[in-house]
């Protein structure tokens, strides 16, 4: 990619290991780990369940603190891009406040912020119109199927225009057919508004369809395993990541790549052999 | 024929509840508070019927009941059927209309049990109150401090353990001596401390659970806003407890008024239902339905109490929708 040199990474994850002391003793969650997110990227995380990838995307958003290393986003500390409001951040639950409306959930941050109240309504019509729920304002989370509930996460974390999204298995809990729709929505969204997006998910073909690059990660201790750069319509222009690319014989090349890469590099199955990752 | 009716509004409120908004499921909606108000109305009915039901039993009891009870032993388990042990339930309600005492200017019982009761009422209320800001306060202190929990939490339990009658005169005659400038303690000061001391318990206990009730990702996601404590407190930790709060606010009326009620009585307070409850049962030889109309008007104020609170609740609605889903 051809990003001027200046440009300052998104993320900057360098030398960081993770060890969480329980009673039983200690568990290195995390080896030392480097990870690089250029401004702009789509970056997932896969792995088994323990592998550390939403231990790691925690990191960056600055809930828990490194044992070692240091995790820089737009070139400040994890805690003051938190405080300056750098991400923006979905979790497999909505987390909805159920007393709030749909356009009183997107406008939490925007209060908290202190936010004028006129600014604030433009903001929550222009969200809710990109995530398709200009119509559902009024309504309380409890009147709105999963997907929508997700939504509605997914505006309020890109209320404060943040340049990078934080995802920890926003789809988890969504049928097949939402999710895959949530998915093509997802990428209209992170192109239309440029920001990187760092993507926990332990679906291959969620992290192939979304993502400039896969970061396969292994458990006990967790480590990245392997990084699977995906050539999804060269240089993908995001936009252009439609449904039928699901279809397409590249994607299935990609899944199969990072099935392998996931299962320790030894070829399984009977797709495509051989593929190139770099 | 109500029946069937009844079953139709209720098939019309699930289609309602599980409606997506802006459905088509548009019939669900008239029905709504048609549906209401009929279980309203069904409530209301019930509550006779069980006021009727405890009538019967009485006027049923005293009629076929043994003239001196049922007796076990020595110990009587069921009263003395007599007029002096149980007047009938239409001498206790036409007693309520007529005066007070055979003098001329005597106001109807009644009314002096309603004038009674106001009193009781405004002095609970108080006590209400200082029980909602110390228990909220306690709450909130525990909740910001695990220590704070360990520490406090044995005692606001431990305070609940001290008989009432116990220290009610000692409030009174340390409040005797309070007087700071120009303010100086009254009597039903003392009353009110009281109630607000069997109030404020439910109300911390309450609030500590419902401060403390935000689930981990609400909590994650303030800090991902970068939001303060204060912050954090009012636009998640309040509004998240008051599905626990309002009961406990309930429970704290009911006990505030059963307080003050039991703090007129030993301190002695004029003016209040308690007084009137023992100056009347006092007088009860000569005039057993009298005796009666205080305790209805009793039952009445901690029904009015925990009602009140309960209209809180309606206002409240929008921050009960989990609780009403489940």
């Amino acid at each position: 990619m051809s990003e001027p040199v200046t440009q300052v990474a998104a993320v900057e994850v360098r030398g960081v290991d993770k060890v969480f002391e329980t009673r039983s003793g200690n568990v290195q969650a995390l080896e030392p780990i480097d990870l690089t997110v250029a401004a702009g990227e789509f970056v997932s995380l896969i792995g088994p369940s323990g592998c550390g990838k939403s231990t790691l995307m925690r990191l960056v958003a600055d809930l828990d603190e490194p044992t070692a290393g240091t995790v820089e986003v737009f070139g400040k500390t994890s805690r003051r891009a938190r405080l300056d409001q750098e991400y923006g951040i979905a979790f497999q639950q909505a987390g909805l406040l159920p007393w709030r409306t749909v356009a009183g959930n997107v406008a939490l941050p925007l209060e908290l912020h202190g936010e004028a109240s006129a600014a604030r309504a433009s903001r929550i019509a222009e969200l809710l119109d990109m995530v398709g729920l200009a119509d559902f304002a009024d309504r309380y989370p409890d009147q709105l199927s999963g997907g929508m509930q997700q939504r509605v996460a997914i505006a309020r974390a890109l209320a404060e225009r943040p340049r990078l999204l934080l995802m920890d298995e926003p789809f988890g809990a969504l049928d097949e057919m939402t999710r895959e729709k949530m998915q093509t929505e997802l990428v209209r969204i992170s192109a239309e508004t440029g920001a990187a997006v760092v993507f926990v998910t332990h679906s291959i073909p969620e992290a192939v369809f979304l993502s400039d690059r896969v970061v396969v990660m292994s458990p006990r201790p967790g480590r990245i395993r392997e990084i699977v750069a995906m050539r999804l319509g060269a240089e993908a222009e995001r936009a252009e990541r439609t449904e039928e690319l699901r279809e397409e014989r590249v994607f299935f090349d990609m899944v199969t790549a990072v099935r392998e890469a996931l299962h320790g590099g030894s070829p399984i199955g009977t797709g495509a052999r051989g593929v190139e990752t770099r | 024929m109500r029946e069937t009716e009844s079953a139709r509004a209720g098939r019309g409120a699930s289609a309602a509840s599980v409606s997506r908004p802006g459905s088509r499921y548009g019939p669900g909606g008239p029905t709504r508070p048609a549906r209401r108000g009929g279980r309203r109305l069904a409530t209301w009915l019930w509550g006779l019927a069980g006021i009727v039901a405890i009538a019967l039993i009485w006027e049923v009891y005293k009629l076929l009941g043994p003239a001196d009870g049922v007796v076990i032993g020595d110990a009587r388990v069921l009263p003395r059927t007599t007029d002096l042990a149980m007047p009938h339930v239409w001498d206790m309600i036409a007693r309520l209309g007529e005066p007070v005492t055979r003098s001329a200017s005597a106001q109807p019982l009644w009314l002096v049990i309603v004038l009674a009761a106001l009193s009781t009422l405004g002095i609970a209320a108080v006590g209400w109150l200082v029980g909602l800001v110390v228990g909220v306060g306690l709450a909130l202190v525990m909740q910001r401090w695990r220590i704070a929990e360990w520490g406090l939490l044995p005692w606001i339990v431990l305070s609940q353990t001290v008989p009432l009658i116990a220290f009610a005169p000692v409030v009174k005659s340390w409040g005797s001596r309070v007087e700071i400038g120009a303010f100086e303690w009254q009597d039903w000061m003392s009353v009110a401390l009281i109630a607000s001391y069997l109030a404020f318990f439910p109300i911390a206990i309450g609030a500590l659970k419902g401060l403390q009730s935000p689930d981990v990702i609400h909590e994650e996601l303030m800090r991902s806003y970068a939001a303060g404590y204060w912050q954090t407190l009012v636009k998640l930790r309040f509004p998240a407890a008051v599905p626990y709060l309002l009961p406990a606010l309930r429970l704290g009326a009911a006990n505030a008024v059963v307080g003050a009620v039991v703090a007129e009585v030993s301190t002695g307070l004029q003016g209040g239902i308690g007084r009137i409850l023992i100056q009347f049962a006092g007088q009860a030889s000569g005039d057993p339905a009298k005796a009666w109309g205080p305790i209805f008007g009793a039952v009445v104020l901690g029904l009015v109490a925990a009602g009140s609170v309960a209209l809180l609740g309606v206002i409240l609605g929008n921050y009960r929708r989990t609780e009403e889903a489940s």
